[in-house]
């Protein structure tokens, strides 16, 4: 099984490192192979989009016609750049004059798009591809007994008709699905899908952390060791931003958030000081603990 | 096909707070939670408050959390929320005060939706003849005004929902997905002369640049208004027309600066 491969924001110089570090470690140990797209331009996060549409689908298009180039389907590790991605995708491909316009401008770059790439995160490729039973024959370090609270970002899920969920609905609990192919205990609680609050971050402060006060709380009353996300962009809200959402609070919430690699990565049997906790700032000795690590 | 729906009850009479009462009849496989709903009222339980007219998806009375989701419930389909004898939760929609039932206060709304001047004001003299206006320029506004108020965006607005949590007044939250998409209709109006005026209110504290694009509204719209694309857009002219001293105007000009310059952030 082989993707190209977009890193996304999880490249060295950006928020997660230990995100991508993780990813190359986890589909290494499942056998599936990457091929890196880290030249390929910022997918826009949503923001690019709402100043210049044309010129970020422009960059989009330019990202898959380079997949395209190798021949191979595209592998996101963000809700968001899937989001994004998935969003450009189908304007493209239901806009046929649209993408002869964006055309006309790859070609300058010797660069043509088909219209019809695939374009998945790694949370997909896992429940769709490469199969839970498989995932589950993968483990060797079962995480039975660790309550874990999933958290998808708003791109995985919204707009559906982009991402595809009515034609695969096993998309809307892909996450819960994984967690227990991994042996943990997935915790239903309402702000599962709802906003990390990371795009008013520097706009409005306030409403930012009281969005991660209100997810990680719940998560905790609902009896959850820690959260697990597929976007970065999240973990970098609601584990970096916990400390101000316990302040606003007033309390310490201390709900450790992993990425959706490290929780992989911790079944897989990766060492723990290979999976970057290092970084977080809410630590995950407790989950570590329960693991008896 | 059976349904089993589990309804939130609120009398404000009573003294007690709110509970969930369950109901459960045959109905046909096409039956819409809304007449599910008016069979409840009217063979099990006359008691049960809900507000409807139309049953048709034109009049937005029918608008109430469906599976925790906001929806029309003349729209929903019965069968497409909950297999055979599935539970159906209803509740009233969020982000409003409960008056009874499945019935909310809609004023909050209303406030939100006076306060961007839902109106045309055009400057100048009156045109000598009708002013004709380009059809591709109000083909766009046309998905806007297929808006019916029935508040499903608002119920499910992820930041209005956090600032009342905060405990903020009404008044002082985010103007919210309705008011902000029918703010664009006529900032996108070539008739309206007020653009300069609306684009400054709205870029202020609480307007377009406290969007957090979660992109519920678009989700709940029943009417495919897509709301955060016309807050995208009122960003857009906002920028366009010089409002750019704004927190948010700001980090999307540095976030696109960075991008052209490097191709990365």
């Amino acid at each position: 099984m082989k993707f190209a491969y977009w890193p996304g924001c999880s490249v060295p110089r950006q928020g997660t490192p230990e995100l991508r570090i993780t990813a190359a470690a986890v589909c290494d140990k499942l056998g599936i192979e990457l091929e890196d797209l880290s030249l390929a331009p910022c997918t826009g996060s949503g923001i690019l989009q709402a100043r210049d549409l044309v010129y970020a689908d422009t960059l989009n298009a330019s990202t898959f016609a380079m997949a395209e180039d190798m021949g191979l389907p595209l592998m996101t590790i963000c809700s968001t750049c899937q989001g994004v991605f998935s969003q450009a995708r189908r304007r493209l491909k239901e806009k046929p004059d649209y993408l002869a316009q964006i055309n006309q401008t790859l070609e300058e770059q010797g660069m043509k798009y088909s219209g019809n790439l695939e374009v998945k995160h790694l949370l997909w490729v896992l429940v769709e591809d490469y199969g839970l039973a498989e995932v589950g024959k993968a483990v060797v370090r079962s995480l039975k007994g660790l309550r874990v609270a999933p958290f998808y970002g708003c791109y995985l899920l919204r707009p559906s008709a982009a991402l595809g969920l009515d034609e695969h609905p096993e998309r809307r609990t892909c996450l819960e699905s994984l967690i227990e192919a991994l042996g943990a205990e997935a915790v239903e609680y309402r702000g599962k899908t709802l906003c990390c609050g990371y795009p008013l971050v520097g706009v409005n402060d306030e409403n930012s952390a009281a969005m991660v006060g209100t997810h990680s709380v719940e998560a905790k009353e609902k009896g959850a060791d820690c959260m697990v996300t597929p976007c970065p962009l999240c973990h970098m809200n609601l584990d970096g931003v916990q400390p101000q959402a316990s302040e606003q609070r007033e309390t310490r919430i201390n709900m450790p958030v992993l990425h959706l690699t490290q929780l992989i990565g911790l079944a897989l049997g990766i060492d723990p000081p290979d999976l970057g906790f290092d970084r977080h700032a809410v630590p995950v000795k407790s989950v570590l603990a329960k693991l008896g690590l | 096909m059976e349904a089993r729906l589990r309804v939130r009850r609120f009398d404000p009479e009573s003294g007690e707070g709110a509970r969930y009462q369950s109901y459960t009849l045959d109905v046909p496989d096409y039956a819409t939670v809304l007449e599910v709903l008016l069979q409840i009222r009217e063979e099990l339980d006359d008691s049960l408050a809900l507000r409807c007219s139309c049953s048709s998806a034109i009049c937005g009375s029918c608008a109430m959390r469906i599976n925790g989701q906001a929806r029309l419930a003349c729209k929903t389909k019965v069968a497409a929320v909950a297999a055979d004898g599935g539970e159906i939760v209803v509740e009233p929609v969020g982000n409003m005060p409960v008056i009874k039932d499945l019935v909310a206060d809609m004023d909050p709304f209303w406030q939100k939706v006076r306060a961007v001047e839902p109106w045309l004001q055009p400057k100048g003299p009156p045109p000598e003849r009708e002013y004709l206006v380009p059809h591709e320029v109000m083909r766009p506004l046309a998905d806007v005004m297929a808006c019916i108020m029935c508040g499903s965006c608002v119920s499910d607005c992820t930041v209005l929902e956090t600032e009342l949590a905060l405990g903020k007044p009404y008044e002082q939250t985010f103007l919210a997905p309705a008011a902000l998409a029918k703010a664009y209709r006529f900032v996108g109006d070539p008739r309206d002369g007020a653009d300069a005026e609306r684009l400054l209110a709205l870029s202020r504290l609480e307007g377009i640049w406290d969007c957090t694009r979660c992109n519920f509204c678009v989700e709940v719209c029943p009417k495919s208004v897509a709301p955060m694309d016309q807050i995208l857009a009122l960003r857009r002219k906002a920028i366009e027309q010089g409002h750019d001293e704004y927190l948010g105007a700001r980090h999307t000009l540095e976030f696109e600066k960075t991008v052209r310059e490097s191709s990365w952030l």
